[in-house]
């Protein structure tokens, strides 16, 4: 059987699957459109969590980014998995206390104002739509890479799988789905990971591979790596080259952006109990673990693998490096997709792959006959091309098709709940009509997320220039706008309404005037984008650290000066704050 | 203020649970990641483990440290859910 019919194959039956589930788990009430019903058994939430949560960056770029950065990629390995102790100690248990069914409605609620539930809205908003973009963009890519199905084709599948189960299950429905796309994902992750811990450590466990030395008997794998990276010009592996405020600073902004990230949140109004939603956060911790702790190994086992194939012999000798000609199959297949080029400088009809950006590498690149390097590779390679690399059977191949479309699915599929959920409840019926049936807000909460797919099918098609640079943006945006007002709602009694629109206003437009002004997006920027001209030294992606900071004292400052909130609210906090 | 007893006890455990946090990521991974990368351990430098794999295992017990620890306060305070 052809590699092409076995992939349609594991992803038709993975689609079948979810499809089948759909129908199984349809939605009958609000509740259990919006929460589930708040049936759900914690471990199941910690997997369904999980799958939420890793996203196609997860699964198809991470392990990528950190095998070309080495040690500065540990900021989304520390950044994307500490976020959840802050989500787990700070504020999963007292939201699920509140019992509310949106993220804007406890804003709303907590502050009693309608204008900072709608603020809360926007800033969901913005958040979440930029993120939805970015997983139809994943779907679209494993469509056109593994299936040769043109992109629309892709997009449009994608939609309406997501369509079926969303629509007709609401959270119940999209909790079970995620459950299965969390399996799927896992084990398309592992078993590629274990059989290239095996062939070059000897070991089956990724982590502790990680840590092994090489089957070749040369030493230490890190070791082994930092040498043959220095070699050719790189950054020392385990030594990164980002400044240490702002690989601080980025740390900060991705740990306290995933704990306010709307549709993370959300996930721990569906269990039964405060307890639940506790035990809840340390299960979807450790199953996102699992994943998070085999990508740097994978990681490190992925850029050695390459640089090996690539340089096999000494550095600088004549015969040191591939041959075009001699090229393995993998590289042959990702060449087509455009994934990885290669471009004879020197021709001498071999591949020289080094780092032709460090001046002090240039004397010597130049003695060796080199001539600029001659290799692209895309990051994204290093997950998808992974278990061609290392020799394994074609069904891995398949399966690994079908992780990457389950995590960008189920990514998907939260986020279009949240933003459906913020239209249909918090604006359709708190501020239009307020006496609507339930069973027509469930209606009109159908329609929604419809209209939110259709709308990111589309932009996912025609992705306008400036959406791959925002979504690297949205964990500053979350981290500077609702990540305060939620944490202080919590554990400021005194905090009020003018203070938390005050703080999420100024939290928002800070860090969105300091990304515009390095990074323009959709304007031509005003400062170039250097360490020389970034305030204290944090560039961009860090800068949302600061603006949560701005965000607490303004809040803090505003609400000291303006009346207290009432004795309702403040009752209504301190019910929050204990279990029963 | 209800059970004034039981938050200050609540917010004492998280603050405890954070420091943790902060120190196994920020300080181990980040601010003396240089330092402890003169320390070995098997094939890792101290300091780059910390940051690529120690602070994970630390913070997923955290968390469940947090859940059993939190669960004890409750009843210790009478406020345990039915």
């Amino acid at each position: 059987m052809s590699l092409q019919v076995l992939t349609y194959i594991v992803v038709g039956v993975s689609f079948v699957l979810y499809v089948g589930i759909a129908f199984a788990t349809k939605a009958r009430s609000t509740s259990e459109f919006y929460v589930a019903g708040r049936g759900i058994n914690p471990v199941v939430n910690g997997m369904a969590t999980a799958a939420d949560w890793m996203s196609a960056a997860s699964f198809i770029s991470m392990a990528g980014m950190i095998a070309f950065l080495g040690y500065d990629g540990s900021v989304y390995l520390m950044g994307w998995t500490g976020g959840y102790v802050v989500l787990a100690l700070l504020l999963a248990p007292y939201l699920r206390k509140f019992g509310r069914y949106t993220v804007p409605e406890f804003v709303g609620d907590r502050y009693g104002s309608q204008t900072a539930r709608t603020v809360a809205v926007i800033c969901l908003i913005v958040i979440s739509f930029t993120y939805v973009i970015g997983q139809m963009r994943g779907v679209g890519i494993v469509f056109s890479r593994f299936l040769n199905v043109e992109l629309v084709w892709g997009l449009i599948t994608g939609m309406l799988i997501v369509w079926v189960y969303a629509v007709l299950g609401g959270m119940k429905g999209i909790t079970y789905t995620q459950v299965a796309q969390y399996c799927v994902l896992i084990f398309a992750y592992t078993v590629p990971a274990v059989f290239i811990a095996f062939q070059l450590t000897g070991w089956l466990v990724p982590q502790v591979g990680f840590g092994a030395s090489l089957n070749d008997g040369s030493g230490f794998l890190l070791d082994r790596l930092d040498q043959v990276v220095t070699d050719l010009g790189f950054t020392m592996y385990t030594d990164g080259s980002k400044a240490m405020i702002d690989v601080f600073f980025i740390t900060v902004v991705l740990m306290l952006g995933t704990a306010g990230l709307p549709h993370v949140i959300v996930r721990f109004f569906t269990v039964k109990r405060v307890q639940d939603a506790r035990i809840s956060a340390g299960y979807a911790l450790l199953f996102i673990a699992l994943l998070y702790t085999a990508a740097p190994s994978v990681a490190a086992l992925a850029r050695w693998n390459l640089t090996e194939t690539i340089q096999p012999g000494v550095v600088g000798t004549e015969t040191g490096n591939l041959e075009y000609e001699q090229r393995p199959d993998w590289f042959k297949t990702w060449e087509k997709t455009g994934l990885v080029s290669f471009d004879d400088k020197n021709d001498d009809g071999r591949i020289q792959y080094y780092n032709d950006t460090n001046e002090s590498f240039k004397d010597k690149a130049a003695e060796y006959g080199w001539e600029g390097n001659e290799l692209t590779i895309n990051r994204d390679i290093i997950v998808l091309a992974n278990p061609e690399i290392a020799g394994l059977p074609d069904w891995v191949i398949a399966l690994v098709a079908a992780g990457g479309i389950a995590a960008a699915l189920s990514t998907a599929a939260g986020l279009l709940l949240v933003i459906s959920a913020a239209i249909s409840h918090d604006l359709i019926k708190s501020v239009f009509s307020r006496d609507i049936s339930e069973k027509r807000e469930l209606t009109a909460s159908r329609i929604t997320v419809t209209v939110a797919i259709i709308c990111a099918g589309y932009v996912g098609f025609n992705p306008p220039d400036f959406v791959s640079q925002i979504v690297a943006y949205a964990f500053g945006l979350a981290a500077s706008s609702l990540f305060p007002v939620i944490l202080l709602g919590i554990f400021s009694v005194r905090m009020n309404k003018e203070g938390a629109v005050a703080g999420m206003l100024t939290g928002l437009i800070f860090t969105v005037t300091y990304i515009l002004l390095f990074r323009g997006i959709i304007m031509e920027p005003l400062l170039p984008n250097t360490p020389e001209y970034w305030l204290f030294g944090i560039s961009p992606e860090g800068i949302g650290a600061v603006g949560a900071l701005l965000n607490f004292v303004v809040a803090i400052t505003v609400s000291r000066l303006t009346p207290k909130p009432s004795e309702e609210l403040v009752e209504m906090v301190e019910k929050m704050r204990v279990p029963n | 203020m209800k059970n004034p007893s039981y938050w200050k006890d609540n917010l004492k455990l998280v603050g405890i649970l954070l420091s943790v946090w902060f120190v196994v990521s920020f300080v181990c991974g980040i601010l003396l990641v240089d330092l402890l990368n003169h320390v070995r351990v098997g094939g890792f430098k101290l300091g780059f483990w910390f940051a690529q794999q120690g602070s994970i295992f630390v913070f997923v017990i955290l968390v469940f440290v947090y859940a059993h620890l939190a669960k004890k306060l409750d009843r210790k305070h009478g406020v345990e859910e039915q």
